[in-house]
Parts: C-alpha cells; structure tokens; sequence
C-alpha cells in the first residue's frame, strides 16, 4: 500500500503506488481528452446543422462537386489505419516490438496516403475556384454556395490537423517501441494513441456522409 | 485504527508534525520554480500571476470609474474607454477569475486534500502554466498594441467587421482554453484515482467536491469556446459566412456559440468559491458542516445545470418565445441547489462557535453578498423584467456581485484561510480585518449603487451620461475607491507577512482535512508517509476525542 521502497519499474512515475494506478489516470485522462474532442468538433457539426437547415437547396447543390471516389478511397484508408493500430496495440500487449514498429509504420503510411488523396483533393478544388467564403470564385451553383465550402474546408482542415497531429504521435511512439519501450507490462502509450486514431477515424466516418453522400 | 501515520497527528500542533524531507519552498533559483513539476509550486505560479493580473485589472476598473466621476468624457476618449473595459473584462474573466481559485488553490490544495503526492500528471499541470502565460502575452499583445473594443464576447457581426485586432485577442482566449481544459483533466483524474487509502468520495473535503464538479464543466465546456472562437476568426479571416450576415450567416447562432460557453463559465468562476466557502464556514465555526452530501451533490447538480441555461443570454436577441421560456425556467431552477448550499451554510453556523477571524470574516461576508447576487440573478432570469434590465447597470451590478462580491471574496477568504499552510507565515489579524470592513463597504458602495443605476435606465458600456445619474455613479466612483485602498491593504500587509510574519503552526485553525496534517509548509511530497483515512473531513469531534489523553 505504502508504495515506495519496493523495486519500482522505470516507466512508473514517482507519484503514482503502482503501474496500474499509473494506467488508470492515462486512461481515464486520454478518455476525456477524447470527450473534449468530441465537444469540440460537435460545435463544427452544429454549424453544418444550422447552415444545412439554412440553405438545404444550395447544400444540394453544392455537395455534388465533392469527389467521392476520392472520399470512399479516404474513408477506406482510414479505416484500415484503425485496423493495423488496433493491431499495433494487440502487438504491444504481445511484447512484439517487431510486429509493432511495423504496423505503426503501416498506420504512419495510410495516414500519409489520406493526407496526399486530401491534398489532390483539395487543389482540384483550388483550380475550380471552389473556395470558403469571400475568395470562392466558381459559378453555376445557386444560393450561397461559399457558405458550404467554408464548412467543408474548415471541417475537413480541421480533421487534417488532427490527423497530421495524430502522425506526430504516431511517430513519437514507433520510436520508442523501436527502442523496446512497451511490451505486456507497459504499453499504455500505445493504446492511448491508439484511442486517438481511432477518434480521428470516427470523426471522418461523420464527415464523410454529412459532406459527401447526404443528398 | 493502528495504521494511521504521523501525517495525521492530532491538530494543534505547534511544533511542525515530524516529517521527513524538505519544505516544497527549499530549492532556490528562478529555474526550479518556472520548470517545477510540484502542484504546489505551480499553484503559487499561478497565484502571483493571478494577482499580478487582477491588479492590473483592477487598476483599469478604477481608471474607468474615475472617468464616470462626471457626466461628460474628460480623462479619455471614447475609444480609449472601449479599449479600457473591453480589457477589464478580457484580462478579469480569462487571466483572472476563471483560473483564479482551481488553478491557484486547486492546485495547491486538492492533491493535499486527498492525500495523494502530486496530481495525477504534473508535466501536463506545468504545460497548463506555460500555456497560460503563453496565452496572456498574445490576448494582452494584441488589445495593448492594436486596438479592442468589442467587450469580452466578441459579438458578431461588430467583431468581423471592427479594425480592432480580433483575430489575435480571440487566439490568445483560444490558447487559454489549452490551459484550463488541461488543468480540468488533471483535476477530474486526480480526484478519481490519486485518492489516499480510505478517502471515499463522501470523505472529500467539499472543496474537493467543488473542484472537481469545476472540471467538469472546463473540460466540456471550453472545447466548444475554442470551436467557437476558431470560426469567428475564420469567418473574419475568409468570410466563410456562418456567424456574418453580409455573407449569409447568423449572428444569434454565435451567441449561442458563445454563451454555451461562457454560462457554464460562470460556475466555473463561481463553484469553486463555494468550495472554499464550505470549509471556512465549518472549519471557522468549529462545527460539522450542515447536509454535507446535498452541498457535494448539489454541485454536481450546478455544474449541470449550467449547461442547460445559456439563452438567458440572449432573451433580447430574437430567439424563440419558448426557448426563451423554458431557459428563463431552467434558470431559476439553478437558484435551487445554490439555495441548497446557503441553506446549508448557515444552518451549520446555528449554535457553531464562531470565530470571528479574518477568513471567516470573508465567508460570512461571501453568504451576504452572494445572496444579494445570487437573487439579482433572478430579476434577470424573468423575461418580463430582463426586457428592461438588459444592458444597464443592473446587470452590471449583479455580475459584480457575483464574481466579485462571490467568486473575489470567497478567493481572498480562501487565501487567508490557507495562507499559513502554503507559506509558513501568519499574516496580521488587525490589518485583515481593518482591509475586510474597506472591502466590504467599497464593494456595497460601488455596486449597489449600480443596482440603483441600471433600474433607473442607465445602460452598460457608455462613456458619458446624462446629469441625473451623476449622484450614483459618484457615490460607486468613491465606493470603487475604498474597495481599491482595502484591496492594497490586503497586498502589503501579506507580503509584509512574507518576510516579518510569525512563524505559522501545522494547523492554526484546527482543520481535520488532510492538508492541515502535513508540515506547514508542506514538503515537496506532500506526507512523509501515506495518509491512511479513517473519518471525514468536519469530524471536529473525532480529532478532540484524539486530543485527549
């Protein structure tokens, strides 16, 4: 109970009595860093909401312009990054760092694979004029097209964000599962990023629809 | 109980309780504060540069007062009186009361309180500090520099049209939100996996309870604050069309943005107050508290409700007669666990011994002041009256009363109370007595008068005013004064406490919680060895039963 004197394990931090104590406060703190997340991106959604119920007509309109192909292909990508991450938790709860490194770096690929998909995405978007607010320069969409490519822009910039975030996280522990840093007794970073990725992947399987596919 | 340690001597004490390690101030150098990982440096971090910030606000408050000392604009122009309140209120609501009593006395306090060593991740409290002061230098750069006279709610459509820098006044808020989500994380883990062995929820300190009910509404309040803030400066910087109406968007649709936000603030500024004003009212009057689980509870209630309450706000604005009425239901429903906790506190002063010393000076004067608050809140809180009252000095007076005659209180008592503990020293009775009889009559003098202002038409925000107002405006100039002197008062005599003070004892008011029971001031980890708890916080009579022989 005193915690103190016994052999303490250099990845348990000073305050803590036990390695479990220790993976509780992570867990529960990453859950609800994930629940600020979710607040946060829940004010976006409300926005769409309200400009949706705005100009239905324009959003109609508007949201043919946006590939999906490309989104299905992004959404597929995502989905399997979640997949090998999961996989890369499992694998640190299995003390095989070789089987780790490696499927972070697959999930660090997929990732990158999004980003580019996006990024093509994005300046065909640019080419067409299709741009947020005052600097949307197409014609031939009636109503206020500008608005649904604002939301569309600040909806999908913002998961970017979290998902270029998410590759430097990522990053961070394929390093240290390089060094051999987790395996069956510690592996709490890895699942917390895990839970991370997983957030930033369920973000876009709401984006998607909303954006792409709701007529 | 033979497991209990010397950590939990019996109060009294006058010599320091036998404890191991160095007091947490040992370690010299500006280093081993700005990159200490110890809550209880950090929280006195926190404290200097809160009321590094609460004095320069102030000092604008008394600017503008000094202006409204006569009807015409004679010390500043209209801009610069823009610019002056919209930083009163910027620098007093963000870099003051939000993270005034949780990130200075939470800090300090709660891990004491459960027993634990440290909160549950210190690196992310220290990143909470950097944050903060990260975030002050942008807010205060850009209204200093460029120019801000939007007030502290950066309404639309003004806001996305004024030259003033709104883009980095809203950045710098934004970056602030960094620090208060990260410090709710780290309350709410603490409180649900540091706590000592035998500290059951229901033997927290209420402060504790309070606290935590805090980061609740932090963390689920200011994500949506940062949302909000990000897409006004979108729409200012690209004109995407959500919250400007020249380009299609709803100006209503961001207050409610806003104030989903920035109600529940409100009890973030406010629930921690009654936090600390639990433990001075039972701890001062040597009496166990009165329905201690309905005053835990009914926070948690509050902190709830807040949520649900934001269009109050906004009964002006154009939102729907319903809505309108059921957030004017919803807001009276909040006085009802308040009342709770007023209830409570003064039914545990019933036949309590009461010590009339300068914290409990500061508790019985927050339930008189807070009352006067808290009720003002409910002529505001009826559609029929706020039509009137919006936007005048009314709701000015009744804000007031609240964040300051409350939220400033309860953190002045608070700081008293704790005083001793956290540095060693006693601060002068005579003198906190003599600063409290200024505080309280300046603040009546100001704000009451305000009350009387704002029902006679006076609205908020005007650099000049006709004639027949000059009586009260002057009345609550002079007020602002005396409240202004007492505050200073209050500044030297505890810094003078700092270097002249006596010596403080473990437990100078023989409190049973667990941050009377270390050494005063506490060693780096807290407890030399782990408390083990075995009643609750207010069992006074417990600790004289352990006094005996």
């Amino acid at each position: 109970m005193t915690g103190d004197v016994t052999t303490r394990a250099s990845h348990l931090e000073h305050h803590f009595h036990d390695a479990e104590q220790q993976r509780g406060a992570a867990k529960l703190g990453m859950w609800i860093f994930l629940a600020t997340e979710i607040l946060f991106f829940g004010g976006l959604f409300l926005a769409y909401g309200a400009m949706r119920f705005f100009y239905p007509g324009t959003f109609r309109a508007a949201h043919a312009f946006l590939s999906v192909p490309m989104g299905g292909l992004n959404t597929a990508v995502l989905i399997t990054s979640s997949l090998t991450m999961a996989l890369a938790v499992r694998a640190a709860q299995l003390s095989n760092t070789r089987h780790l490194v490696r499927l972070l770096l697959v999930t660090l690929l997929l990732a990158g694979v999004f980003l580019v998909v996006k990024y093509i995405e994005y300046s065909h978007k640019f080419h067409l004029g299709l741009l947020p607010g005052r600097f949307f320069t197409a014609r031939g969409i009636a109503g206020m097209p500008h608005v649904f490519f604002g939301v569309y822009f600040v909806m999908t910039g913002l998961h970017g964000v979290h998902v270029i975030a998410g590759m430097i996280i990522i990053t961070w522990i394929l390093l240290r599962a390089r060094q051999g840093r987790y395996h069956a007794a510690y592996y709490t970073p890895v699942e917390n990023v895990g839970l991370y990725w997983h957030l930033v992947d369920l973000i876009w399987i709401f984006l998607f629809p909303l954006l792409y596919l709701v007529k | 109980m033979s497991t209990r340690t010397d950590a939990l001597a019996p109060p009294h004490l006058e010599a320091p309780a036998p404890t191991e390690g160095e007091s947490y101030l040992a370690a010299k150098g500006v280093m081993s504060w700005a990159f200490s990982r110890d809550h209880k440096r950090i929280g006195i971090m926190y404290l200097v540069a809160i009321l590094f910030f609460f004095m320069v606000g102030g000092i604008l408050a008394l600017l503008i007062r000094m202006e409204l000392l006569t009807p015409t604009g004679d010390l500043f122009s209209s801009d610069t009186y823009n610019k002056m309140f919209t930083l009163h209120g910027a620098i007093m609501i963000f870099l003051f009361i939000i993270p005034s009593i949780p990130a200075a006395l939470g800090n300090f306090f709660l891990p004491l309180m459960l027993g634990a060593k440290d909160v549950a991740f210190p690196r992310m409290n220290l990143a909470s500090f950097h944050i903060y002061v990260a975030g002050a230098l942008v807010l205060l750069y850009s209204i200093v520099a460029g120019t801000m006279d939007t007030g502290w709610t950066f309404y639309t459509p003004y806001s996305t049209q004024t030259k003033a820098a709104v883009v980095s006044a809203t950045f710098g808020v934004f970056i602030l939100g960094f620090s208060s989500v990260f410090t709710g994380i780290n309350f709410i883990v603490t409180v649900h996996r540091m706590r000592a062995p035998g500290m059951t929820w229901n033997r927290m300190p209420l402060f504790v309870w309070a606290t935590y009910a805090t980061a609740v509404i932090q963390v689920l309040a200011t994500p949506v604050l940062a949302i909000t803030l990000l897409l006004l400066i979108v729409e200012r910087t690209l004109g995407i069309g959500i919250f400007d109406p020249a380009m299609g968007g709803d100006p209503v649709l961001y207050q409610h943005f806003f104030w989903f936000y920035s109600h529940p603030a409100v009890y973030i500024m406010i629930l921690p107050a009654f936090g600390i004003i639990s433990e001075l009212i039972t701890i001062h009057s040597r009496k166990h508290i009165f329905g201690y689980k309905a005053i835990a509870l009914s926070s948690v209630a509050i902190a709830i409700i807040s949520f649900l309450v934001w269009g109050h706000h906004m009964f002006v604005s154009g939102q729907s007669e319903l809505a309108a009425m059921i957030f004017s239901f919803l807001t009276f429903a909040v006085a009802v666990p308040t009342a709770i906790k007023v209830f409570s506190w003064v039914a545990t002063l019933y036949k309590g011994s009461i010590a009339f010393n300068t914290p409990m000076l500061y508790g019985l004067g927050f339930i008189f002041l807070f009352t006067i608050g808290g009720l003002t809140g409910i002529f505001l809180g009826t559609l029929s009256v706020d039509v009137h009252l919006h936007d005048t000095y009314f709701v000015v007076a009744h804000f007031h009363y609240v964040m300051m005659g409350g939220t400033v209180i309860a953190f002045i008592g608070g700081l008293h109370h704790w005083w001793p503990k956290m540095t060693g020293r006693m601060f002068s009775e005579r003198w906190g007595k003599i600063a409290f009889v200024l505080v309280f009559i300046g603040f009546n003098l100001t704000f009451f008068s305000q009350f009387i202002l704002g029902t006679r038409g006076m609205p908020r925000r005007y650099h000049e005013y006709l004639p027949r107002f000059t009586l009260w405006h002057v009345l609550s100039s002079i007020g602002s004064q005396i409240l202004g002197i007492g505050l200073f008062i209050i500044l030297f005599y505890l810094l003078y406490s700092l270097f002249r003070g006596a010596r403080a004892p473990v437990n100078p008011w023989g409190g049973v919680s667990l941050e009377w029971h270390t050494a005063t001031p506490p060693i780096t980890h807290n407890f030399a060895e782990q408390p083990v708890v075995t009643h609750g916080p207010y069992d006074f009579d417990e600790i004289q039963r352990e006094e005996a022989p």
